[in-house]
Order: structure tokens, then sequence, then C-alpha cells
């Protein structure tokens, strides 16, 4: 984007995107844009896609057909690792590396480039932002539950300050009560961190009290996209209305 | 332990006894009590024995075990042909092709007991050239700074020396070849969360692929670490034993056998850190993702 021009294209626009492992297609024809929003929820059936679909926003895979643009400009015209510092991915298990919790943060802050090093975010506030106290710097990651698990690869993935946060439904292997708790802080980041996040989620309250667009997934492709309250007052597609039928 | 001076003086003559007795297939070394083919014949009574234990406690190995004794000799017998053929002739040329088709040999073996059990991206022909470039530099290296700058063998190509060593350096360099890849494809996939976590960082490929790294030269080197460890206590060593058996002092047999312990270390470290190194690569793709076909 030249500079001083204003920069309305999309967060993420992704066109004609296939991806298939072997012979198995699991994304196909998916056409789609994320906008500049708060909080993007994906939601659909099991083994629509959703994941796949995630993961190709920080190039932890690159489809193998149609374009993807952050910002508009081509996702492989950015260097993957600047890229994946902008675009931080918090994976559906926590991932944590072996060490303290501390140590986590350090490490990202170490793999987050000039940018995370020179203006190191302090641990203590990074840990106040996901809710855990100053007492948790010091704690080995193999002492964690799962919900501070996931809190700490939040505040992990916060450590190289990116501009989108990617969630692989975070709350998926936490109780239900826990998981409330954790929503409530993901719900905060983007007033406080000024993240976007693009949250998979099978739990449909969580995308409808939480996001503010919502894209429906289902068989590899995208059948509906919009503004959260209207997709779930008034689906326009039947398969989304059968679904959030169903699911309720 | 005080080694008297004149006894390693006496001890330098003989050369290696296990070849030694190669040397003249007619006439048994010196000393050496010979093992005649009716001998040889008497041996196998011992897995006559062994076919014994098995029909008794039905282990259903007999085949197993006629098989592979049946195996052993031709093998054996069709070796030490070759190799006095090789040593009459006494040419360069065959003793570099003996080594290739020993380095060929072990990398067929290395590479197909790497490849583990699930279909992994990462093809046999990929495992092939690099186990085998890897054993070439690692035994390689070592085998010419034992050879051309330790013992300094005259000619440089003596087959007495070179083959024998080469054997012990390509076979130790095959299991930790072997080990080191296995290890290190089952490591990438079990702590595949880690290493993407890594990724998603922004962490280069290296650095994300680090740790199981890390326990693929360690397991691979462990078991020469163990060599080390107790050599002398549990066993006397092959070789050692060999050239004892041929009458050598055994402490110029000792001499030998440290030496040949560390030229196995340096190989096994050399081959295992370009096996790993390089294979990690074949895991990653240009733009830092993990390319490990999962089933699906």
């Amino acid at each position: 984007m030249p500079a001083g021009m204003a920069d309305t294209s999309p967060l993420f626009s992704l066109e004609n995107v296939r991806q298939a492992r072997g012979d198995a297609v699991i994304l196909r024809d998916l056409s789609v844009d994320i906008p500049r929003t708060e909080i993007t929820a994906l939601i659909g059936p099991s083994g629509s896609g959703k994941t796949s679909f995630l993961r190709l926003l920080n190039r932890l895979d690159d489809p193998v057909a149609g374009a993807i643009r952050f910002h508009g400009q081509p996702i492989d015209s950015y260097p993957v690792a600047a890229l994946r510092r902008r675009v931080g991915f918090v994976f559906q298990q926590p991932a944590l590396f072996a060490g303290t919790v501390a140590d986590n943060l350090n490490i990202a802050v170490q793999l987050g480039g000039p940018e995370a090093q020179q203006d190191p975010l302090p641990i203590d506030r990074v840990l106040d932002a996901v809710e855990l106290s100053p007492s948790f710097a010091d704690r080995d990651t193999a002492r964690l539950s799962g919900g501070e698990g996931q809190r700490v690869s939040i505040a992990r993935a916060l450590m190289t300050r990116p501009e989108v946060l990617l969630l692989d439904e975070p709350t998926s292997a936490l109780d239900v009560e826990i998981a409330d708790r954790l929503l409530r802080t993901i719900s905060r980041l983007p007033a406080e961190y000024g993240v976007s996040v693009v949250m998979v989620t099978h739990r449909l309250y969580e995308a409808r009290d939480m996001s503010t667009w919502t894209i429906m997934l289902d068989s590899g492709t995208v059948v509906e996209a919009g503004p959260t309250a209207q997709l779930f007052t008034a689906a326009a597609n039947e398969r989304t209305r059968a679904f959030l039928a169903v699911a309720k | 332990m005080i080694i008297p001076h004149a006894m390693l003086q006496d001890a330098v003559t003989p050369a290696i006894g296990t070849i030694a007795m190669l040397q003249d297939a007619a006439t048994p070394a010196t000393g050496i009590i010979d093992v005649s083919w009716t001998d040889l014949a008497l041996s196998f009574a011992l897995i006559l024995v062994a076919i014994g234990v098995s029909r008794w406690r039905s282990l259903d190995l007999e085949r197993g075990f006629v098989v592979g004794a049946i195996r052993a000799v031709v093998q054996l017998v069709a070796v030490g042909y070759i190799l006095v053929y090789i040593f009459a002739v006494d040419q360069w040329w065959l003793v570099l092709l003996a080594l290739a088709v020993m380095l060929l040999s072990a990398t067929q073996a290395a590479s197909r007991r790497a490849r583990g059990r699930k279909p992994l991206r990462n093809d046999r022909k990929m495992l092939w050239k690099i186990s085998g470039t890897s054993m070439l530099v690692g035994s390689g290296l070592t085998l010419a700074f034992v050879t051309q700058v330790l013992l300094r063998v005259e000619p440089w190509y003596e087959p007495q020396y070179l083959i024998p060593l080469f054997g012990m350096i390509v076979g130790n360099a095959m299991n930790a070849t072997a080990l080191a890849a296995e290890r290190l494809a089952s490591e990438l996939e079990s702590q595949r969360g880690q290493v993407e976590a890594y990724l998603a960082l922004g962490a280069t490929p290296a650095r994300a692929a680090a740790e199981p790294e890390r326990r693929a030269m360690t397991a691979a080197l462990i078991p020469t670490i163990n060599g080390l460890m107790t050599v002398g206590l549990v066993s006397l060593p092959g070789m050692m034993t060999g050239q004892i058996l041929a009458g050598v002092s055994p402490l110029l047999a000792i001499r030998y056998q440290i030496v040949v312990m560390f030229m196995l270390v340096g190989a096994t470290a050399l081959t295992t850190a370009a096996v790993v190194l390089w294979y990690r690569r074949t895991f990653f793709t240009p733009a830092a993702q993990l390319s490990i076909r999962v089933p699906v």
C-alpha cells in the first residue's frame, strides 16, 4: 500500500480458495472477506473446514489454489515471519513450551523481532490482560490447568504485538464456566490491545454473544457471511438457518 | 595402570589379527589354532542345540535358525574370499570400490529402517540420499583422519586397515543414522503442536525444530556413549577379541580399541549432525510450514 493512502481494503480477503490434503478436498471455491472489525466468528458443523481456513490466515498452511490478501496485498508478499508476528495464532490445545510462564512470554518477545524487543510489553500487564495474577510468571507451564494454559497462550501471542489474533476453538477443551470467563477476557482484547480477533467456535452462543461479524462454513465453503446480529436473526441461507436451528 | 615400557615396545609388531587370519586363506597365522572345515561343520552342532530349544519350547524359530546359519556361512565365506582377492590384487580402486559397496549397503539398510511406520511426506529416495551422503561425509572424514593422520598407513589405501576400519565406522554410523532419522520424524510428528506454536510466533524452522532435533541427536548418540562407559567391563569388543585371539598383545589390542572407540564417536557425531540438520529441512516448506502428511 502506498504511503499516505488510507487502507480501506478488508483485513483479509479470500478468493476461490481451494485446500486439499492428498485426495481429500477440505476447502473449495471459498471466497469471503474478513472485515476490519473487532471479533469475527467462524462457525459451521465439524469437518466444515473452519480450522483449515484459520490456518491459512497466518500461513501455517498455504492453499493449493486461490488468492488470499492481507490488507489488500497478496499474503505471500509479506515475509512470513513478519506476517506471523502481526497475525498471532492461538491453538485449540495450548501448546506451551517447557519452562515457566515468563519463559514462554520471553520466547515470544525474542521471536517477535525488533518491534517486540525494543519496547517489550511488561509481563505483569499482559498477564493482567488475560486475568492471571503476576505470581503466574514463575509457574511451571506443566502445572497449569487447561484454562490457565489457554490464557498463557493468548498472553504469549500478545507479546509480539499482533494486530490480528486467530483463535482456534480456544474454549473447546474447557468447562463451560471456565470457558465463559475466558470468553469475557477475549472480548476485551480488541479494545485494550487494538487487535482484531478471528475466532473459530463450535458453540453458537459464543459467536452470537461476542462477535460483530460471522462467517458460516459448510462442506469446505462459505455459505453465508455478515453482521452477527443479522445472521443470527435472519439468515438468508437455508443451510445456515438449519444449522442454527439444530444447534440451538 | 602403569604399563611397562618394554611390553608396549614388543607389542607393536603384529598387524591387526583378524585380518591377518584372512590374509592367507591356506595357511593360518603363526601361533593360532586352525579352524578347519570339519571344525566348522562341528560348530553347527550349536545351531542344532538352538533348534532343539526352539522345538522344546515351541518357539517356531527352527526355520529362522537354519536360514540364518546358512546365510551367515554363505555371506562370510563370500566376504572372506573377496577380502583375500582384494588383499592379493592390492589396487587402490578396488579398495575404494569395496568401501563404496559397504557404504551403499549401509545406506540401504539405514534408510529402510528409518522410514518409520507412519506415512510421512519425506520419501524414501530423499532419505536414501540424505543418509548416504551424511555417512559418506561423516565416515569418510573419520576414516581419512584415522588412517592417514593417525596410523599413517602405507600405501594410503592399504586394504588390511581401510576395509575393517571402515566397516566398523559405517556400521555404527548406520545405526546412528537410522535412529536419528526415525526419531526426528516421530518427534516432529508428536511435537507438532509445539513446533507450530514456534512457527506461529515467527520462528524459523531451525528454531521451531530445535527440541526435536536435540532429542533425535541425543537418541542417536547415547548408544555410543554407553559403549564408551562399559567397554572392557561388560564385554571385550569384537575387534580386540579378534586381535587377542590372533596373538596380538592385549596392550596393543587396547590401543587399537581406544582409537577405534574414539573413531566411532567422531564418525557417529558427524554423521548424526549431518543427517538431522539435513533431514529436518525436508519437513518444512520454504514458507516455514511444517509439512508432515497427517493420515486424514
